[in-house]
């Protein structure tokens, strides 16, 4: 395997997703799979290849600053999972 | 009614044959006695009848546009406003879109009534339709079979004539692949010719919005009015769109086809190599010339894919937190346990695999030896494209190496499942238009999609190229005969 469920762990806690130790044990034996597709990759040289990011000439397009968006934070709020005062409410941060 | 294709709609509610509203009301019978498909994840009758009798108004004031009336839907991760818009998700189960995707506002200013939202793999990751958290979907013409993805409630409801024209979206196939498996036309336009906005993000470099419809005609007269710059969608093109629909009638002769050798391999089934074989005699009888290209580093575009788009959705996923909107978990201590539980609980299987290959590619120590060689090699790949097409106007192949497959069958292997995008990844990594036709039917009688890559911007060549071919061939009027849905080929006739 060439994740173990430790490292799936720490993935998981980076994505912010909860995972129990049997779900650990379970993705690693998959994503290890899909990892050993993965590493296909390395069966071409890509040295002197510049890396693709994106089908298009990443220029950025630029307009005029201009206030073109009307303030819609009322609809935007209906379908907040919890609101106060058009604030969005988290389980406190601070103490 | 439901036999005429949109085109042929488009005429008959000119010629007051029929009302929108009749046809609507049709539609809307069809949806409901076809519920065991499970295309749709809502259906919007109340908004439809509305937006019908509106139609019926403007097609009686002569202020009609050529799709006016006509009824069609949108895969649910188009945002609809004041309609649910879930993306085959738990975690967005609950979010009604505040507004419009650009698509449905375009297709709405033309006056299309929208029938409802059609089912899809979950955040569009899937080929078969599975990963939805509202159930698979059942192909039209085999219900034990999967009708592709990821817009397989799209291509299911057009298959089954439940709607004439769906939207759909293509990140590595699933437009083309779900057209392929029923029997339909679909369209990828080109990187950037459909806005993005307000289409829920998987792998933004790759994301595209296109159609399924029953054929090309139909297809060049939705995409016209989908297309077209949108300066709300920072990757949009600033040029104009070509008229799709003048196009049509062209001749191929001339044209030269370039048939990629790698396309054209043992893992290809049998009666689909005969088919494509086939196929490609019709065009060249219509003048069009062929010749071999090569696609050298097409063996590793599933890899090279399988990087790029979880990279990108791991990212794009990351802004469902439950805390602006969707789904949050009810019970939590702090702030990331509320992350933690709510992403677990709302995201399926399939979608914790990709954000967290996503991640592993994107963490410090792996970048460059995944997520850089993958774009190194997306280079080469658009490269190999750029070379081919120095030969030839368009590329020509199957769709998938394989028809529609059982539900449940590829499950347990997700391998297995991406391997579904061997011939259609490679189109979105060099961001070309592509479309599925359909090119015949295997020997369980389960349709065969030819597949066709265009240069870049160039929608018209395939259009034309793929109309002409319907002119000479009728795989796409082919009706699958459905289980207690009236109106197949050997049924009663129906409700028509």
């Amino acid at each position: 395997m060439s994740l173990t469920p430790k490292e799936i762990t720490h993935i998981a806690t980076l994505a912010r997703l909860k995972t129990s130790s049997e779900q650990a044990e379970f993705y690693a034996t998959q994503l290890s799979r899909i990892m050993d597709l993965i590493k296909q990759m390395n069966t071409i040289d890509t040295s002197d290849i510049e890396p693709m990011s994106h089908p298009q000439d990443p220029a950025l397009r630029l307009r005029a600053d201009e206030v073109t968006a009307t303030n819609l934070r009322e609809a935007y709020q209906t379908v907040a999972p919890a609101t106060e005062n058009g604030l969005y409410l988290v389980p406190k941060v601070i103490d | 009614m439901h036999s005429n294709c949109l085109s042929e709609h488009s005429a008959a509610l000119r010629n007051k044959t029929y009302s929108s509203v009749e046809l609507t009301q049709h539609y809307l019978k069809r949806i409901d006695s076809a519920k065991a498909l499970n295309a749709f994840i809502t259906v919007t009758e109340e908004l439809a009848l509305e937006q019908a009798q509106y139609a019926d108004r403007m097609l009686h004031d002569n202020k009609a546009h050529a799709l006016t009336g006509i009824p069609m839907a949108h895969k649910d991760l188009f945002c609809t406003k004041g309609v649910l818009t879930t993306c085959g998700s738990k975690i967005l189960s609950n979010f009604v879109s505040p507004y419009d995707a650009t698509v449905v506002e375009k297709l709405k200013q033309q006056g299309m009534v929208i029938l409802g939202k059609t089912n899809m793999d979950e955040f569009a990751m899937g080929s078969s339709n599975e990963t939805s958290y509202y159930g698979a979907v059942k192909n039209p013409w085999d219900v034990q079979r999967v009708p592709g993805g990821s817009s397989g409630g799209s291509a299911a409801a057009v298959s089954a004539r439940l709607v004439p024209v769906a939207t759909a979206t293509d990140t590595g196939g699933s437009i083309r692949q779900p057209a392929a498996f029923c029997g339909l036309t679909g369209i990828k336009p080109s990187y950037g010719r459909v806005s993005r906005y307000g289409m829920v993000a998987f792998a933004s470099s790759l994301d595209q919005g296109g159609l399924v419809t029953r054929n090309a005609r139909d297809a060049a007269m939705v995409l016209q009015a989908m297309s077209g710059f949108d300066q709300r969608d920072s990757t949009s093109l600033q040029l104009p769109v070509p008229d799709y629909g003048n196009v049509l009638e062209q001749s191929i002769r001339g044209k030269t086809i370039g048939l990629p050798k790698e396309f054209f391999n043992d893992d290809v089934d049998a009666d689909i190599a005969d088919a494509i074989q086939q196929a490609i005699r019709e065009l060249q009888a219509l003048g069009a010339k062929t010749v071999e290209v090569e696609l050298p580093n097409s063996e590793v575009g599933i890899p090279c894919y399988y990087v790029i788009a979880p990279a990108e959705a791991s990212s794009n996923l990351a802004r469902f937190d439950g805390v602006r909107y969707g789904y949050r978990t009810e019970n939590y201590t702090d702030l990331d346990d509320m992350y933690e539980k709510t992403r677990a609980e709302g995201f399926g299987a399939e979608v914790k695999r990709r954000i967290m290959i996503g991640t592993y590619v994107l963490s410090s120590g792996y970048y460059d030896a995944y997520y850089i060689k993958a774009q190194k090699l997306r280079r080469m790949i658009a490269d190999d494209f750029s070379r081919a097409f120095e030969k030839c106007d368009l590329i020509a192949g199957p769709t998938t190496p394989s028809t529609a497959f059982v539900i449940g069958e590829k499950n347990d292997d997700p391998v297995a499942m991406y391997l579904n995008d061997i011939f259609t990844n490679a189109a979105n990594l060099a961001g070309l238009p592509a479309m599925s036709i359909a090119a015949g039917f295997d020997d369980k009688n389960l349709p065969i999609g030819l597949q066709l890559i265009g240069k870049y911007l160039d929608e018209s060549t395939l259009l034309t190229v793929a109309h002409q071919f319907q002119q000479q061939t009728d795989w796409h009027l082919k009706i699958p005969d459905i289980p207690g849905v009236p109106g197949g080929p050997g049924g009663p006739g129906g409700l028509d």
